[in-house]
């Protein structure tokens, strides 16, 4: 039994060159955009949301103005919140199949980098 | 051991407390229709536990004790997070929020929700490229393997202990609630039921449990949704006749006191549209909503879930059917917890359980067609037999998790140090799921009558203040190193609890006796225009007066029951008259605390071994190279 904490030791084929690949330009292009885009979606994601309690708490006559009927601000923008959560579930769903094929080609490639 | 036999002797001695019953208090159903609750709470068990006997022949080792051999879909694990985390909080209590409070209660539910995207972006996608089991293997895989480990279980024990144990207290009081079975002999139900799916049926029982359980409890929604849809219109409709319904202006009245003399009837109902009429501390609201969206990615029972799916592709797929369906109950509790306050009405609510958990239950029976109809209570046993479901699905997930961090993490990991068999591995998964089950009852029925709602704010805050920063860190900074994780994990951990325990969710003798002293006092005052409507002569304001009287007295003798219980007693366990720090929630404060803790043991720290395999982990988790390796037994 090899250690838990290493399973690459469990493979058959020779350790991988971490390093090397590390330093391949396609895993430094790849990082850099995928390191990006996460932070500026979860930046983006982390204040809509807490402009909810914010805005219930310290905004509460915007959130009483009435919209159609008896629908108000505040009704609309709780909603708001599940259409824009699901909104951005669906756009990092997009936007990973693109990191998935640069990463398929580093995948493939493993085994030759840094040899 | 023969499983079969095991199983259905486990099956029957859990029949056992059902059918012999003991003296029946009062619940929610009636008498006479409980066979009718035990019928549907039978269909159930009957279900899950044949479930449990099929997925037992299919757990021979460890991998598909702790992760179902890695062989869950992307759309099943989806349904099954979903069932893992809709507790009976959500089911129930979040329902019950919004039919007393209106929009605070639909407010609180969204921060359940975007927690997700946090669980989306950063978590399960480099979770399940590096990891195997539990939190620890993320942690261990670059860190010194047995300080993290010993500081990665111990995190998950506790989180998973204040979770369990709220979840515990929660089942008795709630099935007590419901049908009036006692709460010791529903808590050892539970316990003995949850038993019997995770030690025969590990995770892949485990996760099946939930799957039904998520799909029953979406099902129960959407139906009952589509009735009070039929019977007050869709949205615009719907929340037209929310402000109009005199029940819910009643209540809103009786909330806001003096302010509403002024105000029209349909001004009133419209209150119940606005903020404002339950979360009077919003600091403490932000604070809250910091521990969800940080604290879900960091629940071990959670995080677990992601180690099931086969690839980080089957990861994304499920975190997005979760959200759907997370998502999607909440969006229609907005409708059950509004249809309950014009169906059902906040008296009937309140009355039976004050945080208003028996809205959905009574919400069924009356849309089945009342108290004293078959179809009213058949569907009320329905919806109470779903949210009977739901305690032990999630029980089963927190169980799984504490169990495989002390044999995984603790016997394995550290005792052992990884020298044992496949045999061994997951004998000490199962001695380890008895050893916390038994645990999970004793404290569940010793922690009887306890205030537990700090609880579950509890296991938020330590699994955002500790696990969180310190999963986070590990995955994404490359100077993070053992040093860092294992002050990161005490700091947020002490941070999470110091605060909690001096903060208003405790009991304080002091104010209580005071506000009983209160009630008394008042009750003469109260008890004159009582009196003298019961001398008028007039039939109907008798039996106004009549109710209002017995009111009184019940909240006098209320009263009078915690005057005597704190006797003598001024101050918290803490020894404190009041509260030192003022929110319920110390996320604010304690997540920030965490974050600077990991950074500053980083820094102060050196780790040959964490700066070694950066580069390893990275790259592993960024692009999932020997991902389907980490998983082939």
């Amino acid at each position: 039994m090899s250690t838990a904490a290493t399973p690459a030791a469990q493979a058959p084929r020779p350790p991988l060159n971490w390093k090397a690949i590390d330093e391949d330009p396609r895993f430094q292009t790849l990082h850099s955009k995928k390191v990006t885009f996460l932070t500026s979606l979860m930046v983006f994601s982390l204040i809509y949301y807490f402009l909810l309690p914010i805005g219930a708490a310290y905004f509460t006559d915007l959130f009483k103005i009435k919209v159609y009927g008896v629908v108000n601000v505040g009704i609309l923008f709780a909603l708001s919140q599940f259409i824009v959560a699901w909104g951005i579930a669906f756009y990092y769903t997009a936007k990973a199949k693109k990191f998935d094929a640069m990463a398929a080609e580093l995948v493939r490639d493993a085994d030759k980098i840094g040899r | 051991m023969d499983k079969k036999r095991v199983l259905l002797i486990a099956a029957g001695a859990l029949a056992l407390p059902l059918i012999a019953m003991p003296a029946l208090a009062q619940g929610a159903v009636a008498d006479q229709w409980k066979w009718l609750t035990f019928l549907v709470f039978g269909a159930i068990i009957a279900v899950t536990m044949y479930v449990t006997f099929v997925a037992a022949k299919r757990v021979k080792t460890a991998a598909d004790f702790y992760a179902a051999g890695g062989g869950v879909s992307g759309l099943q694990n989806g349904w099954a997070i979903a069932g893992d985390y809709l507790s009976a909080a959500s089911f129930l209590g979040i329902a019950g929020l919004i039919s007393l409070y209106g929009y605070d209660g639909f407010m609180y539910s969204v921060g359940w929700l975007v927690a997700y995207i946090t669980v989306l972006l950063v978590i399960a996608e480099p979770c399940r490229n590096i990891g195997k089991y539990t939190l620890s293997d993320i942690l261990a895989y670059r860190n010194d393997p047995k300080k993290a480990r010993i500081v990665g279980a111990i995190s998950t024990i506790t989180v998973s202990t204040f979770y369990l144990t709220a979840q515990m207290v929660g089942a008795g009081v709630l099935i007590k609630t419901l049908i009036g079975i006692d709460y010791e002999v529903s808590v050892i139900t539970v316990g003995v039921l949850m038993l019997a799916y995770v030690l025969f049926g590990g995770m892949v029982a485990t996760t099946w449990v939930q799957i039904i359980k998520a799909v029953l409890l979406v099902c129960a929604s959407i139906l009952m949704v589509i009735m009070v849809w039929s019977q007050y219109g869709f949205f615009g409709d719907f929340l037209t006749n929310v402000v109009g319904d005199a029940k819910v202006q009643a209540r809103v009245a009786a909330l806001i006191g003096d302010k509403a003399t002024n105000l029209s009837a349909t001004q009133l109902g419209q209150i119940f549209l606005e903020p404002g009429l339950f979360l009077k501390v919003p600091l403490d609201q932000i604070s809250l909503g910091m521990a969800l969206v940080f604290g879900t990615a960091g629940m071990p029972h959670i995080l677990m879930r992601f180690f099931t799916v086969p690839t980080a592709q089957a990861a994304r797929t499920s975190v997005n059917w979760a959200m759907a369906i997370i998502g999607g109950f909440y969006v229609l509790t907005l409708f059950l917890g509004m249809g309950a306050a014009m169906k059902v009405g906040a008296p009937a609510i309140a009355g039976i359980d004050p945080g208003g958990n028996m809205a959905n239950p009574l919400l069924a029976q009356a849309l089945g067609g009342g108290p004293d109809s078959l179809g009213g209570n058949l569907f009320m046993a329905f919806v109470s037999a779903v949210a009977f479901a739901t305690i032990v699905a999630v029980v089963a997930g927190l169980v799984l998790a504490a169990a495989s961090a002390m044999a995984h993490d603790l016997y394995v990991g550290v005792i052992r140090k990884e020298h044992v068999t496949p045999q061994e591995q997951v004998k000490a998964a199962r001695i380890a799921t008895i050893f916390v089950g038994a645990m999970a009852i004793v404290i569940g029925i010793s922690a009887k009558g306890q205030n537990v709602a700090h609880l579950v704010a509890l296991a938020f805050a330590v699994a955002s203040s500790a696990n969180f920063p310190c999963v986070l860190l590990t995955l994404f900074w490359k100077r993070c190193n053992t040093g860092g994780i294992v002050l990161g994990m005490i700091v947020g951990t002490v941070a999470a609890i110091g605060l909690v325990m001096v903060s208003p969710n405790l009991t304080y003798p002091k104010a209580v006796k005071a506000a009983a002293q209160k009630v008394v006092d008042g009750a003469p005052a109260r008890m004159a225009p009582i009196t003298e409507a019961l001398a008028s002569g007039d039939a109907a304001k008798i039996a106004k007066a009549e109710k209002d009287k017995a009111a009184v007295d019940k909240a006098v003798a209320a009263a009078k029951a915690n005057l005597e219980k704190f006797k003598g007693d001024d101050t918290s366990i803490m020894g404190l008259e009041k509260p030192l720090f003022e929110l319920r929630n110390p996320g604010l404060i304690s997540i920030p605390l965490g974050f600077l803790a990991v950074i500053l043991g980083s820094l102060l720290y050196r780790d040959k071994r964490s700066e070694d395999m950066w580069d390893e982990l990275y790259v592993r988790q960024t692009t999932g190279i020997l991902a389907a390796k980490a998983t082939a037994h």
